[in-house]
C-alpha cells in the first residue's frame, strides 16, 4: 500500500494546504457539535472509559457482597440511596446492579468503544476516506449513546431502579416490576440502540463507497472487514430488539398483552426475539477484536495475516451463523427435542470458522519475527484466553448439558472469559496498539506489561473459579449462596481486586503517557505495521487523505 | 433477613383457615395447639414416614450427596439415568476434549513465543497461505464437532424420553418467592415448601432451620417427597414470572412459566436428599426459593401418599374430604406456626391458553431411540 499522506500529486501551489486540513474548530464547536470521525472516535473511547469506570465498580459492589456466604453490604448500599429500605429492597437492589453492570459492559463499554472508537479512527482512515460517509448523522450516534446512558443512570433514581437482568425478560419486565424504572432502562436501549443502527448505516456506507482507488474488498486490512460483518449484524439485530422491548412498553403502559399469558400472549415469545439480537450481539462485541488482534499479531511478527481471506470470510461466516443460533439460550425452556438438536449442531459449527480464525492467528507468528511490544502480549493473551471462552462455549452448546449448566456460574464464567478476557483483551491490545497514532505520545511500555500481567492474573482468578461454582450448580444472580460456596467465590473476589489494581495500572500509563509521553513517530512499530494509518503524522492531521491514495 | 417470609406465612395460614382442611376430623384445624395436635393426628391417620414423632426430618442429606460440596472442582454426583449419562458425556468426553484444546494452543503459542521471538529469528518468512494446512484445520474441527454431537444428540433423546404409563407426576408451581407442589395422581396432594430461615431470623416461635433440614439457603419447611426406582413425570408451571426447577443432582432444569406447562421426566435411582434451587431470576428473593426433595421406597412413599391423605392409582380412593386435603398437622405445625399445607391453587391463576403445553416429549422426543 502505498504512502499517500506525503505526495500530494495534484496539490502544487497551495503551501497553505496543510496548514487548511489542520484547522480546528473551537472547542465547544470541535467536541460537542463534532462531524470529524476521529474526534467522534476519540470522545466514544472517553466515553466508553467513564461508563466502564462505572460499570466495573457496579461489579466490585457485587463482588464484595459475595465474597462471604450472607448478606453484608446490600441494606447498607440501599440506606445510602434510598433511606432505610426493606430487606427485599436490598434484594431488590442485587438485582439492579446486575442488570446495570451487564447493560453498561454491553452497550455502553464495549460496543462504544470497539465500534464508536477504534471503528470511527480507523476504519475510514484503513479504507483511505477522508472522514465517514455521514459525519453529521456520526455525531447524532454519538449524542444518542450517551442520551441512552444519561437514562440508564437515571432510572435507579425515578423508582426502585430495574431489577430484571440485562435481558429484560418479560413477564419479570412487564407486570412483574411496576414502577417508571424499568421503563427509563428500556428507553435506554432504544436509544442506544438507534444510536447503533445509525452508526451501521454509517460504516457500511463508507465501507462500500468511499475505499480508496485501488482498494478492493479483499485487499481491505480486516478490522475494516470486522466492523462491516458487524455493521450488518447491528443492522438486522437491532430491529428486531427495538421490537421486542416496545412490546415490552406496550405491555407495561397500553395494555397490550403480549407477552401476558393471561390475555393470549407467550412470555417466551420475548426471549425469542431478545436472543434473535442477543446472539448476533455477542459476535457485534467480539468481531472488531477479532479485526483488531489479526493487525497487532501480523504488525509484531512482521508478517502478512496468514489466510487473510479465509480470516475475511471466517467472520462472514460467523456473522452468518450466528443468526440461527438463538435459541441455545432457551435450552431449558421447554424447547421441543427436536428444535433442541438442531440448535446444538448449529451451536457447534461456530466452532469451525473461530478454530480458523485461532488456527491463523497462530500460523500468522509461525516464522515471524515477534516482538512482545505491550499490545502483543495482549493479543496474545487474548487468543488463549479466547480459546479457553470458546471451549466451555462449545460444551455449553449441547442442549443435554444444559439441563445442568444453564443459567449456573459455568455461564457466567463462560461469557467473561469471552467478554472480559476476550473483548477486553483485544480492546486494551488496540488502545496500547493505537495510543501512538491516536495521541502522538508513547505509553509507557513498562507500566503496559505491568497492567497486562496484573491484570491477566486477577482476571483468571476472578472467573476461573467460577467453572467450579457452576459445576456444583450455584445459580447466577443470587447475592447470597449456600456456604459450600464460599471458598471459590472468596477466590474470585480475591481475583477482583487483583484485577482492580491491574487497571489502577492502566489509569496511571494513561496520565503519564499524556502528560509526559514519548513523542510517537509516524509508524512506532517499524516494518510489519502496513496499514495505512501508519502512514499518516501521529496524531494524524485533522483531514486526512484530502487526495486519496492509490492502492497496487 | 427481616420481613423474610411473613407475607407468605400469613397468606398460607390465612388459606388453611379457610380451606376444607380445617373441618377435617381427624386432624386438628392448624390454629390448634401444635403440641397437642401432633400425637392426635399421628394417632388418627398413617403417619409421616419422613418424619420423627416430633416432626423433624427423620432423613438427614448426606454431605457430598445432592448438595454442592465447598472447594470441589466438578459436577455434583448424579441420580438419575440420564443425569449419569450426562455426567459421563461432561466428564469422560467434553471436558478431556477442552482440555486437550486448551493445551495445544498453549502449547503452540508457548511454542512461537519461544522459537519465532525477534532475538531467535531476525529474519521473518513472508510465507502467507498454505491451502493444505488451512483444510486441515478446517476440517478436523468438523470431525471433533461430529464427534461430540452423536453422544450429544443421543443424550437429548434420552432426555426427552416421555414417562411411561404408571409414572409418578409432580406438579411444581413457581410462585414469588416460593414453590408449591400437587401430586395430581395421587388424590392431589398438595404442599407448599418455603426456605427455612436461620435461628435469630424469625420470630420466637417460628420454625428455623436446623441441620437436620438441611444446609442454609437450601433447606425447604416442606419437602418433596418422590419414590425412587419408579419414573417421575414433572411438570411446571408458574403463577406470576419465570422460574426454573433445577435439581443439580438429577441434572433437571425446567423453566416454569406462566401460561405454559413443560413437562420432562427422571428416575432417582438412590434414597436420599436433594437440593436445588429457582435458577431463573423472577425479582428480589430469586435467591431464596430453594427446592428439596426427599427419595425414598415406594412403600415408604406410598406410606407418605396416605399419611397426607392422598391415594395410590389403583388403590381404592379414599372418601372425598381427605383426599382433598393437602395439609398435614403433624410436620407443618411441628415448630409452632409455618402451617403451609393447601395453599393457593396455583395453577388456576394464569389464564388457559390456547397453546398447547410445549415440552411435547412423547410426541418428538423419541427420534433418536
Amino acid at each position: 500500500m502505498t504512502d499517500t499522506a506525503l505526495p500530494y500529486t495534484a496539490a502544487h501551489d497551495h503551501s497553505h494546504a496543510e496548514h487548511d486540513a489542520d484547522h480546528k474548530p473551537g472547542f465547544f464547536a470541535r467536541w460537542f457539535m463534532s462531524t470529524n470521525h476521529k474526534d467522534i472516535g476519540t470522545l466514544y473511547l472517553i466515553f466508553a472509559i467513564f461508563a466502564g469506570i462505572i460499570g466495573g465498580a457496579i461489579s466490585g459492589v457485587m463482588r464484595a457482597e459475595l465474597m462471604q456466604p450472607g448478606i453484608q453490604y446490600l441494606p447498607w448500599w440501599v440506606a445510602k440511596l434510598h433511606g432505610e429500605g426493606t430487606f427485599d429492597e436490598a434484594m431488590h437492589f442485587w438485582n439492579v446492579l446486575i442488570t446495570a453492570h451487564g447493560l453498561i459492559m454491553v452497550f455502553f463499554m464495549v460496543m462504544p468503544a470497539m465500534i464508536g472508537g477504534f471503528g470511527n479512527w480507523f476504519v475510514p482512515i484503513m479504507i483511505g476516506a477522508p472522514d465517514m460517509a455521514f459525519p453529521r448523522m456520526n455525531n447524532i450516534s454519538f449524542w444518542l449513546t450517551v442520551a441512552g446512558f444519561v437514562l440508564l443512570m437515571l432510572s435507579p433514581f425515578v423508582g426502585v431502579g430495574a431489577g430484571t437482568g440485562w435481558t429484560v425478560y418479560a413477564p419479570l419486565s412487564t407486570y412483574g416490576e411496576p414502577g417508571p424504572s424499568v421503563d427509563f432502562a428500556i428507553f435506554s436501549l432504544h436509544l442506544a440502540g438507534a444510536a447503533s443502527i445509525l452508526g451501521a448505516i454509517n460504516f457500511i456506507t463508507t465501507i462500500f463507497n468511499m475505499r480508496a482507488p485501488g482498494m478492493t474488498l479483499h485487499k481491505m486490512p480486516l478490522f475494516a472487514w470486522s466492523v462491516l460483518v458487524t455493521a450488518f449484524l447491528l443492522l438486522l439485530a437491532l430491529p428486531v430488539l427495538a421490537a421486542a422491548i416496545t412490546m415490552l412498553i406496550t405491555d407495561r403502559n397500553f395494555g397490550t398483552a403480549f407477552y401476558d399469558p393471561q390475555y393470549g400472549g407467550d412470555p417466551v415469545l420475548y426471549q425469542h426475539l431478545f436472543w434473535f439480537f442477543g446472539h448476533p450481539e455477542v459476535y457485534i462485541m467480539i468481531l472488531p477484536g477479532f479485526g483488531i488482534v489479526s493487525h497487532i499479531i501480523a504488525t509484531f511478527s512482521r508478517k502478512p495475516v496468514f489466510g487473510y481471506l479465509g480470516m475475511a470470510y471466517a467472520m462472514v461466516a460467523i456473522g452468518l451463523v450466528g443468526f440461527v443460533v438463538w435459541a441455545h439460550h432457551m435450552f431449558t425452556t421447554g424447547l421441543p427435542v427436536t428444535v433442541k438438536m438442531y440448535f446444538t449442531a448449529a451451536t457447534m459449527v461456530i466452532a469451525v470458522p473461530t478454530g480458523v480464525k485461532i488456527f491463523s492467528w497462530i500460523a500468522t507468528m509461525w516464522g515471524g519475527s515477534i516482538s512482545f511490544k505491550t499490545p502483543m502480549v495482549w493479543a496474545i493473551g487474548f487468543i488463549f484466553m479466547f480459546t479457553v471462552g470458546g471451549v466451555t462455549g462449545v460444551v455449553l452448546a449441547n442442549g443435554g448439558v444444559d439441563d445442568y449448566m444453564q443459567d449456573t456460574y459455568y455461564v457466567v464464567a463462560h461469557f467473561h472469559y469471552v467478554l472480559s478476557l476476550g473483548a477486553v483483551f483485544s480492546l486494551f491490545a488496540g488502545f496500547y496498539y493505537w495510543f501512538p497514532k491516536m495521541t502522538g505520545k508513547m505509553y509507557s511500555e513498562v507500566l503496559g506489561h505491568v497492567h497486562f500481567w496484573v491484570f491477566f492474573a486477577g482476571v483468571n482468578l476472578l472467573f476461573f473459579p467460577m467453572h467450579f461454582l457452576g459445576l456444583q450448580g450455584m445459580p447466577r444472580r443470587i447475592p447470597d449462596y449456600t456456604d459450600q460456596y464460599a471458598y471459590w467465590n472468596h477466590m474470585a473476589t480475591v481475583g477482583y481486586m487483583v484485577m482492580a489494581a491491574g487497571m489502577a495500572v492502566f489509569f496511571v500509563n494513561i496520565i503519564y503517557s499524556l502528560l509526559a509521553g514519548k513523542k510517537a513517530e509516524a509508524n512506532p512499530w517499524g516494518e510489519g505495521a502496513t496499514t495505512l494509518e501508519w502512514t499518516l503524522s501521529s496524531p494524524p492531521p485533522f483531514h486526512q487523505f484530502e487526495t486519496l491514495p492509490k492502492i497496487d | 433477613m427481616r420481613s423474610f417470609l411473613v407475607p407468605t406465612i400469613l397468606l398460607a395460614a390465612g388459606l388453611a383457615f379457610a380451606s376444607p382442611g380445617s373441618a377435617q376430623p381427624a386432624a386438628p384445624a392448624p390454629a390448634a395447639s401444635p403440641a397437642a395436635a401432633a400425637p392426635a393426628a399421628s394417632a388418627a391417620k398413617v403417619a409421616d414416614p419422613t418424619l420423627d414423632a416430633a416432626g423433624k426430618p427423620l432423613h438427614q442429606a448426606v454431605p457430598g450427596v445432592g448438595e454442592p460440596v465447598d472447594k470441589a472442582f466438578s459436577l455434583q454426583q448424579q441420580v438419575t439415568p440420564t443425569g449419569q449419562e450426562a455426567h459421563w458425556f461432561h466428564n469422560t468426553i467434553l471436558l478431556p476434549l477442552i482440555t486437550i484444546i486448551s493445551i495445544f494452543v498453549l502449547l503452540l503459542l508457548v511454542w512461537v513465543i519461544i522459537r519465532y521471538r525477534r532475538a531467535a529469528n531476525p529474519t521473518p518468512s513472508r510465507t502467507s497461505h498454505n491451502t493444505a494446512i488451512e483444510i486441515v484445520w478446517t476440517l478436523a474441527p468438523v470431525l471433533i464437532l461430529v464427534a461430540i454431537a452423536i453422544p450429544s444428540i443421543k443424550l437429548l433423546a434420552a432426555q426427552f424420553k416421555p414417562a411411561p404409563k404408571g409414572a409418578v407426576t409432580l406438579k411444581a408451581i413457581g410462585n414469588q418467592w416460593f414453590w408449591s407442589y400437587e401430586y395430581p395422581d395421587n388424590g392431589n396432594i398438595q404442599l407448599t415448601a418455603n426456605m427455612l430461615k436461620e435461628e435469630g431470623q424469625v420470630g420466637k416461635d417460628q420454625r428455623y432451620r436446623t441441620d437436620a433440614d438441611g444446609p442454609r439457603l437450601l433447606a425447604t419447611d416442606q419437602r418433596v417427597v418422590l419414590p425412587v426406582g419408579v419414573p417421575i413425570r414433572l411438570v411446571t408451571t408458574a403463577t406470576d414470572v419465570i422460574h426454573s426447577w433445577a435439581m443439580p443432582a438429577f441434572w433437571i432444569k425446567l423453566d416454569a412459566i406462566p401460561g405454559r406447562l413443560n413437562e420432562t421426566s427422571f428416575i432417582i435411582q438412590k434414597e436420599g436428599v436433594y437440593f436445588g434451587q429457582c435458577s431463573e431470576l423472577c425479582g428480589a428473593r430469586h435467591a431464596f426459593m430453594p427446592i428439596a426433595v426427599e427419595a425414598v421406597s415406594p412403600a415408604k412413599f406410598a406410606q407418605w401418599v396416605a399419611s397426607k391423605g392422598g391415594t395410590m392409582p389403583g388403590a381404592k380412593a379414599e372418601p372425598a374430604s381427605t383426599t382433598a386435603m393437602g395439609n398435614d398437622a403433624t410436620d407443618a405445625t411441628a415448630n409452632g406456626t409455618t402451617e403451609a399445607g393447601p395453599t393457593v391453587d396455583a395453577t388456576a391463576t394464569p389464564a388457559p391458553s390456547n397453546k398447547p403445553a410445549t415440552a411435547n416429549p412423547a410426541g418428538a422426543g423419541n427420534t433418536g431411540n
